[in-house]
Parts: structure tokens; C-alpha cells; sequence
């Protein structure tokens, strides 16, 4: 289903081309300019003495040692930063009831995970500062550690924040329907009791800052590897008593960052405080051991679920408890609870029953904070979904591909309101059903496999739907109390020469977003795309704007760069149409020229545009004022997200005696309405899809009972490799928004969404035949031979 | 703390000395002291390739070596590989196939293929997949740097005017497609 096509579609076009990323070729030349690589004048580093044990009470540091060592300037504690530093507290309004205690930079009094910053200490290399680290001695008195959820949640457990009086920070039920009743009468119900494990992002570029606070100007330059520079400006500025204007972030070259680069992080607000005391650049990079044990972790669910179903296969209702527990406090600013209340939001979400029930419990627990990292709580509620469609048909005796034909949302519903509230304007789930039924050729594998399991060899088919939030307005965050703008700013302006400058909000790590603003800018204003720069990331010079959450860089940010492009075309014509003396609605711009609208005869260049405006304004008309620079700000207006959806397909070939997985092969329709760059788009689908596939498959963080964790390395801690890892074949469907003019809505989370789902149901699929099933990820051999009866 | 030490070593193509901590890393030398930011660090324990450089010619983690452990030797980075162009058409063809995203993997990746590309002259997706083996990427999710890969041997394989395998062999699976 495509809208309408209008001035976007028209040939020659860039929007819809494959365009190679200009910015690339810096990355690959090894010229990236990371924070981790950059070196500032008398800059001095941090490292931090950090807590070895999950739970105690700190009696006493002696610093005295450290202090005095070789290259140090500056050792300190919690009390010393909580001196400049406003605590933070992880809640928003609209989570009534929600409970965090607050935090500051360093450890106050007492420790409440294995890995939480104590002491900071500042030397002139970080060498010097590791060493130093190492004299700080610390007395701690251990308390005893709450690990597990149920335990947290018993009587007499031993409280983390006594403060709160309980270790639940949140409770949620959402209902809808007669539930109750779709279960009573319903001929099948399936269950399952699902475990998401933990898991972290662990970017290729660990976390890195560089606080710079000039005290002569009371002014704080902060390098910082971030997806949200402008909300950090707004964090820094505020916790610690610093005018805004005066604060700048900077983001440049970020290693990768996934969710995972836009929470705040105990270390980073202390090395601002550590500049502010001694006068100078403090950088502290972490290494890879300080990642697992500081980086948010994501996931760490308990999910019973339910499903209701006819004789014929229809959906009743679902019945759904989410356990999940998110460290020790809940995250800054945007809360460790928007997972499990997207989980319980989204199950069910691609299907039209109406009874639902759900239940959400946030537990606090002594591990390090959990959070936002990519597909937000999709992957869990996805899975949930899907593996019990798949259960419900295979005890009916149905196709997974019948099955869902039966349960979706079809295109007579929309728009349409889910049970928990979601507004979806279109999605498009049976044109990507049958897409995928193509693709996949699906009849020749289910013909395949049923040969080779004659011969013992157990293949398996999984198919996942999914639908993912993007395009968030202000419902996300904004009307919770949170500063985090759910709008993005662009300013366009034309150099002397003719050319374009483009300052965007949006960022850049690796996506591609300075590619497609590019390519609207240049579209939309009629100008090659060559003849555009676009600029990010710095708080001094782009406009304010939420940057990159959530899947808004094309959706928002495009939209945002489209409208101020066509407010400049609109500026140059009517300059244009002064010079000329030609009314501005007769003339276009193309190629960098401006035409007769009509017949496309070259009237005049961009460059000679600009070349009178700037340096011979003299000869135009009193009245003509050019203005060569247009800026616009837009936030979404209309659905409160845009959602988008697909559909997703693993196969596999588990050995029964190993317990080995091979992924063959994985297959993606996705629908994220008008593609911008077709490459770009597959590309994020396709490093979704092998993050997904991580978890479902490698990734997890293992703790002890006493809140340890155990393979806090990239030796021990598994990610996909390329070996393991299959070829992803790609279509789309597109079904742009209709509430902006350009269409389009996010893809960075898609892959993820589903492909644990997907995973779970090719392995199911292989092993049923042996009476077999799995409901946990990581899927690791060891677990798989558990579930064969093996073990 | 211990006293610094002389090494002489050559680096893309500059003979280089100076003193260095004994500790210090051959990635920290090239990095802090010599500004070639180019060569990453992911891991710091020869897990990742991020730090991959060559050595003699032999892909080595820099974040592995001591820096005098390079003393008497040379030493390219992807900077030295970029300037000379030893890797131009594979950083083309990155470029073109968008095989990296944040970049950050991609010195490491680009070291690897040189390396395996000057092997292994007409090499299988399996088999590029397994080069692959010690160096992590954590966005692409890896087709594109397959394809890349893939694709720079074809172009090396066509100006020498090699017919490849791969086609050889992916036409005849074509012509017995099941049906
Ligand atoms: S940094 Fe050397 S292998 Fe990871
Ligand atoms: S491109 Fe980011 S780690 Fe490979």
C-alpha cells in the first residue's frame, strides 16, 4: 500500500536512491576524529576506584596515599562531588507511582552494585591515575545482596533503597476487554513462561568524555560520545548550577552506540565535576571491563503469558505477568521502566483480538542499571507474541503463515486503536506476509525440511511479525516531566558560492542520518547533492533538538530538513524572481540553477544568486531583502507515534546431539513508509537483525548469587561473529505516514524487534518433532540439550 | 615507575625514535604519541581487531604488543595503507557497499582483508566469513563487509583477467535451480 506520490517521486528524484555516505570515506581513510582519540591541551585523566562487592556499606577511605603518588592532582570522593553536583532521580510523572532513590556521580555511604564508582582519581596520564587508584583504600562492611526477583520481592528481603520501604520501583496493569470470559469458553489455551536474559550493547567504542570547564568564562566545553548532546547540555547545565548557554556538547565520531549512549552514566557526571575542580580537560574513556559493569544493561525479563484461541485459530485474548528487574535505581532522565511498559504495550500488537490483561512488576536488584537499548522492550513482547501463535498452530494443525492471516489487523481497520491504547495509522502486515511467503519460497523449505528430518536432520522455520514505535512526540517523554525534546531543528543557508550548508539536530554515528538529510536537503531545494554539507552534533552550532532516540532521525529529522529546505527554495526564488523580474511561482530550482517551472530553460545560477545577494545586495530592488538562511523546527502533531511493522524469517539447522545452531539463512519485509536510501535502511535492518539474533543465540550477563558478574569480557561474553552469522535478504513495503510530507518512519529498531522471535520459532520448529521446546534466550547449546532431555 | 626506553621503528614508511614506558602499548604508542588514531582499541585483550596493524607485513594486535617489542621493525596502519593505496579498490568498494557504519571496526576489518585478499585471490563468502573471524562488528551485522570483500577480489580477479570461481559456480547452481 503506497500514498500518494506527489513532488517527492517525480524522476531524478534523490529521495529512494541508494547514495553512497559521504562521510564514510573519512572512516575508512582512518581519519574518524572519536572522542577516544582526541587529545586537549593540559588535559589531565580519570580513573575511578570502583566497588568489588554488589552490596555494603562503606565505613571508611583513606585517599592519603593516592593522593600524594606520581602525576596525581586531584583524588575524589562521593562527598566531594556531591558538593557541586544536584542529585538526579530516575522517575517521570507519568509512571504514577514510580519510586528511585536519587543518585550522585560517586558512591555516598554505601554501594549497591558490584562496579559503582567510589573515588575518582585525576593524574596527568592515565597510567599515572590507574596506579594511583590502586593506594585508595576502602573499609566496607558487606551486606547481604538481593540478585533475584522473587527474593527482592519476599518478606524480610533485605531492602536496597530503605529510603523506598520495598524493592519495587513500579507496578503497572493495563486491561481491556472481558478477559476473564475469553478464557473461560475458550476450546485451546496455550502458555508459556518466557526468560529474557540480560544483555549490554557493547559498542566497538567503549564510552568516552572529555569535560572541559574554563573557569574564567564559567564555561563547559564537554567531547562526549552521546547520541543526545542537547540533552546532556541541559543535564549538565542544571545539576551543576551552570548557565546553559554556556554549556556545550559536543558529539563528533561515535563507535557505535545503539541506545546505549544517551543515559547518564555515574562516571560521566563526575568527570564534569572533576574539570570544574581542578581548572582543566579531564578525559576518562572506559575500558572494556568498566563497560560490562557500568554501560546499562537491557532485557532481564520473566514473562508468563497466556493466549486464548478458537477451533479455527482465532485469538481470544492474552493474559500476561512481566517481572523484570532493572538494577539498583532506575535510569536518568528517561527511567529503566519504559521497557516492561513497552513490553506489556506491544504483545499482541501486529493481531485484532480485544481482550487483554497485563500485569508489570519493576524490581530493583543489586546489578547495574538497566535501560533503552535498541527495540526498547520489542524483542520481549514480539517473542512473547509470536511463539504462541506458533504453539496455538501447532496444535491446531495450522500453518504459522495461516495462522496469522487469521489474527491480523487488515487494511479495512484502520486507523486503529490496539487494547493498550496504541493509535496505528497503517501498517501493512498481509502484504508482508505474503511478501515474505515469496521471498522465502517458502512451500520449497517446508519440503525440504520434512526430507531431511527423514534422514534425522532437524531443520526449522521461524516466522515473527512485528510492529515498532517510532516517530515519538512529546507522549513519550516530554509529558512525563522529562527535558528531552521530541522535536528536531534544521537551518539551511546557501554559501556565496552557491552551495548549501545544512545544521541539523538529528546526529551521526554510523546510520547515515548526514546522508539522507543530504539528500532532502538537496531534493527538495533543487541542488545536487554534492553541492550540500550537513553538520551535527554540536550544541553551539545545530539547532536544539532531540537527536537520536527511539528511531526519529529520518521520520523527524527529515521532515524538519525538508520543510526548511523548501522555505530556502522559496527565499532563493523570490531573489531569483526580483532579478528576473519573473513572478517566483513561474520558476523552479534544478541542478543548482534556476529554471523556467515550465519548460525547464535555465533562467540563472544559484551561484550567481547568492554572489549579488551577499556582495551586491545594492542592485536589487529597496524592497527585496534576501534571506539565504532558512531554519525550521517540526515535532510530530498527529499520531503520537508512527508506527511501523514487518515481518521477519529464520531458518535453522539445530543438531540434537550438540545442541548447535546454524543459522542458514534470514529473511526481512519491512514497512517503513517512504525509504529515503534504500542501501541505508537494509544496512540498519540487517545490523538489528544480528544484534536480535545475539541475543537469542550468545548474549548474556551472567551473575553470581552474590550480584558478581561472571564473564564481564569480550573474551567471555559472546557477540556474533561473522562465521556465525547468515546472509539477511531484504524487501520492503511502504506505507508512508501521512503526517508529514515526507513519509518516512524509523528502521533502526526493526531488525532487532523481531529477530530474537523469529529465532526462538525456527528452533521450536526444529525440535517439536522431539516433544521438545525452549522459552529462554540465549538459546546456548547447553540449554537446547536441556530442553532434548539431554542433560 | 620504570624509565623509558629507546625503540626504532618504522612507521608507514618514516623511521621513528623515541623513548617509551616499557608498558606501553604498541596501540598506545602509534596512538598518543605518533596521533594515528586510525588503528582502535575495542577490547585491549586480542579479541577484537579493532587494533589491527601490520607488522613485517603480518596483521598483529598493536593492543597485544608492547611498543618496544617493535623495536628493529615497520609498522603500517591504515593510515600508511590509505597513503601508499596498497588498499584503495577495498576501501572503494567499502565505501560503494557501505561496509561500515560507525566506523569504528573498520581499520581492523580493512587490515584483515588486505591481508586475506593478498592469500587468497578468488575466496568463497564462507571462507571470507571465517578471515573474518577475530574481528568484531557490532553494526553492519556483516553481509556488506562479506560483499565488499567478495567484491574487491572480483575486481582484482577481472583486471587480471581471472575468471572466478564464484561466478563460475554460481552460474551453474542458476542453470540447476530446483524447482
Ligand atoms: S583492541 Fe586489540 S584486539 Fe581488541
Ligand atoms: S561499523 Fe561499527 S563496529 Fe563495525
Amino acid at each position: 500500500m503506497t500514498g500518494s506520490l506527489g513532488p517527492l517521486d517525480r524522476p531524478n528524484t534523490y529521495i529512494g536512491r541508494s547514495v553512497s555516505r559521504p562521510n564514510a570515506k573519512r572512516l575508512l581513510a582512518g581519519r574518524g576524529r572519536y572522542v577516544t582519540d582526541l587529545q586537549l591541551p593540559r588535559m589531565l585523566h580519570a580513573a575511578f576506584v570502583r566497588s568489588p562487592y554488589a552490596h555494603a556499606s562503606i565505613a571508611s577511605i583513606d585517599i592519603s596515599q593516592a593522593a600524594s603518588a606520581p602525576g596525581v592532582h586531584l583524588v575524589a570522593t562521593g562527598a566531594d562531588l556531591a558538593k557541586l553536583c544536584k542529585p538526579w532521580v530516575g522517575t517521570l510523572d507519568h509512571f504514577s507511582g514510580m519510586k528511585s532513590p536519587p543518585q550522585q556521580p560517586l558512591a555516598v555511604g554505601k554501594v549497591v552494585w558490584a562496579g559503582q564508582p567510589i573515588v575518582a582519581v585525576v593524574a596527568d596520564t592515565r597510567a599515572q591515575a590507574e596506579d594511583a587508584a590502586e593506594l585508595v583504600v576502602v573499609d566496607f562492611e558487606e551486606l547481604e545482596t538481593v540478585a533475584d526477583i522473587d527474593a527482592a520481592r519476599a518478606q524480610g528481603s533485605p531492602l536496597i533503597n530503605p529510603e523506598i520501604g520495598g524493592n519495587v520501583s513500579f507496578h503497572l496493569k493495563v486491561e481491556s476487554g472481558s478477559i476473564d470470559e475469553a478464557f473461560r469458553a475458550a476450546p485451546a489455551i496455550v502458555e508459556s513462561t518466557y526468560l529474557f536474559g540480560r544483555h549490554t550493547a557493547v559498542t566497538l567504542e567503549p564510552r568516552a568524555i572529555i569535560a572541559d570547564y574554563d573557569p574564567s568564562e564559567e564555561r563547559l566545553t564537554v567531547h562526549h560520545a552521546t547520541q543526545t548532546p542537547y540533552q546532556f547540555q541541559d543535564i549538565y547545565s542544571r545539576h551543576y548550577g551552570l548557565r546553559e548557554a554556556r554549556v556545550r556538547v559536543v558529539a563528533p565520531d561515535i563507535g557505535g552506540s545503539f541506545g546505549m549512549k544517551l543515559h547518564v552514566y555515574h562516571e560521566d557526571m563526575a568527570v564534569v565535576g572533576l574539570s570544574i575542580m581542578t581548572g582543566r580537560p579531564v578525559k576518562f574513556v572506559a575500558d572494556r571491563m568498566e563497560s560490562f559493569v557500568s554501560d546499562i544493561h537491557a532485557r532481564d525479563h520473566r514473562v508468563s503469558a497466556r493466549m486464548a484461541i478458537d477451533a479455527d485459530g482465532t485469538i481470544r485474548g492474552m493474559d500476561v505477568n512481566d517481572v523484570t528487574a532493572i538494577g539498583a535505581f532506575s535510569s536518568y532522565p528517561r527511567t529503566s521502566v519504559v521497557e516492561g511498559n513497552q513490553v506489556i504495550r506491544l504483545i499482541g500488537a501486529p493481531y485484532r483480538f480485544r481482550n487483554y490483561r497485563a500485569d508489570l512488576d519493576v524490581v530493583f536488584q543489586n546489578k547495574v542499571q538497566t535501560s533503552q537499548y535498541r527495540a526498547v522492550g520489542h524483542p520481549i513482547a514480539c517473542a512473547v507474541t509470536e511463539t504462541l501463535v506458533d504453539h496455538a498452530a501447532r496444535n491446531l494443525g495450522l500453518d504459522p503463515f495461516e495462522i496469522r492471516r487469521r489474527n491480523i489487523i487488515t487494511q479495512d481497520m484502520y486507523p486503529y486503536t490496539s487494547p493498550t491504547g496504541y493509535k496505528f495509522e497503517r501498517l501493512s502486515h498481509e502484504a508482508c506476509l505474503e511478501k515474505l511467503y515469496a521471498l522465502m519460497d517458502y512451500p520449497r523449505l517446508r519440503r525440504e525440511q520434512a526430507a531431511l528430518r527423514e534422514k534425522g536432520i532437524y531443520r526449522g522455520i521461524g516466522i515473527a511479525l512485528f510492529v515498532e514505535i517510532t516517530n515519538p512526540s512529546p507522549a513519550f517523554y516530554g509529558v512525563g516531566g522529562a527535558r528531552i525534546s521530541a522535536q528536531d531543528g534544521a537551518i539551511v543557508k546557501i554559501t556565496p558560492s552557491g552551495e548549501v550548508h545544512c545544521l541539523i539536530s538529528v546526529g551521526e554515528h554510523g546510520q547515515g542520518t548526514e546522508t539522507i538529510i543530504g539528500q532532502i536537503v538537496a531534493d527538495q531545494l533543487g541542488v545536487d547533492c554534492e553541492a550540500v554539507r550537513v553538520f551535527t552534533g554540536d550544541t553551539d552550532v545545530t539547532p536544539h533538538g532531540g537527536a537520536n532516540w527511539a528511531c526519529r532521525g529520518a521520520g523527524i529529522g527529515g521532515e524538519t530538513a525538508l520543510q526548511a529546505a523548501r522555505a530556502l527554495k522559496r527565499n532563493v526564488l523570490a531573489v531569483a524572481a526580483a532579478i528576473l523580474q519573473a513572478r517566483s511561482e513561474t520558476l523552479d530550482m534544478r541542478g543548482g540553477q534556476v529554471v523556467d517551472a515550465e519548460s525547464g530553460n535555465a533562467r540563472i545560477d544559484l551561484a550567481e544568486i547568492a554572489r549579488i545577494a551577499y556582495f551586491r545586495s545594492d542592485t536589487l530592488p529597496h524592497d527585496v531583502s534576501p534571506q539565504l538562511t532558512a531554519s525550521h523546527h517540526f515535532a510530530p502533531k498527529g499520531f503520537p507515534f508512527a508506527f511501523t511493522n514487518g515481518v521477519q524469517a529464520c531458518h535453522v539447522e539445530v543438531d540434537v546431539e550438540t545442541g548447535f545452531v546454524e543459522i542458514k539463512k534470514f529473511w526481512v519485509v519491512e514497512d517503513c513508509g517512504r525509504i529515503i536510501n534504500p542501501m541505508l535502511v537494509e544496512e540498519q535492518v540487517r545490523g538489528g537483525v544480528v544484534q536480535g539474533l545475539g541475543a537469542a543465540f550468545f548474549e548474556e550477563c551472567l551473575y553470581s548469587d552474590n550480584g558478581q558478574l561472571q564473564n564481564g569480557s569480550l573474551a567471555d561474553y559472546l557477540v556474533p561473529m561473522a562465521g556465525e552469522m547468515p546472509d539477511i535478504e531484504i524487501a520492503h513495503v511502504e506505507t508512508p505516514t501521512r503526517d508529514t510530507e515526507l513519509g518516512a518512519k524509523g528502521c533502526g529498531e526493526a531488525g532487532t524487534a523481531a529477530a530474537s522471535a523469529a529465532a526462538m520459532n525456527a528452533v521450536n520448529d526444529a525440535i517439536s518433532p522431539l516433544g521438545a521446546s525452549i522459552s529462554q534466550i540465549p538459546m546456548t547449546p547447553q540449554r537446547l540439550l536441556r530442553a532434548l532431555g539431554h542433560a | 615507575m620504570s624509565s623509558r626506553i629507546a625503540v626504532a621503528v618504522t612507521v608507514n614508511g618514516q623511521a621513528i625514535s623515541a623513548f617509551v614506558e616499557p608498558r606501553t602499548s604498541l596501540a598506545d604508542f602509534l596512538r598518543n604519541d605518533l596521533g594515528l588514531t586510525g588503528t582502535h582499541l575495542g577490547c585491549e585483550m586480542g579479541v577484537c581487531g579493532a587494533c589491527l596493524v601490520l607488522l613485517d607485513g603480518k596483521a598483529v594486535h598493536a593492543c597485544l604488543m608492547y611498543a618496544v617489542q617493535a623495536d628493529g621493525q615497520t609498522v603500517q596502519t591504515v593510515e600508511g595503507l590509505s597513503e601508499s593505496r596498497a588498499i584503495a579498490d577495498i576501501q572503494q568498494v567499502f565505501h560503494e557497499r557501505n561496509a561500515l557504519q560507525c566506523g569504528f571496526c573498520t581499520s581492523g576489518m580493512l587490515v584483515t582483508a588486505h591481508e586475506f585478499l593478498s592469500k587468497c585471490q578468488d575466496p568463497s563468502r564462507a571462507e571470507i566469513r571465517d578471515a573474518l573471524s577475530g574481528n568484531y562488528c557490532r553494526c553492519t551485522g556483516y553481509e556488506a563487509i562479506v560483499d565488499a570483500i567478495a567484491e574487491t577480489a572480483r575486481g582484482r580477479a577481472d583486471r587480471a583477467g581471472i575468471p572466478s570461481q564464484a561466478e563460475q559456480a554460481a552460474k551453474s547452481d542458476a542453470e540447476e535451480t530446483p524447482s
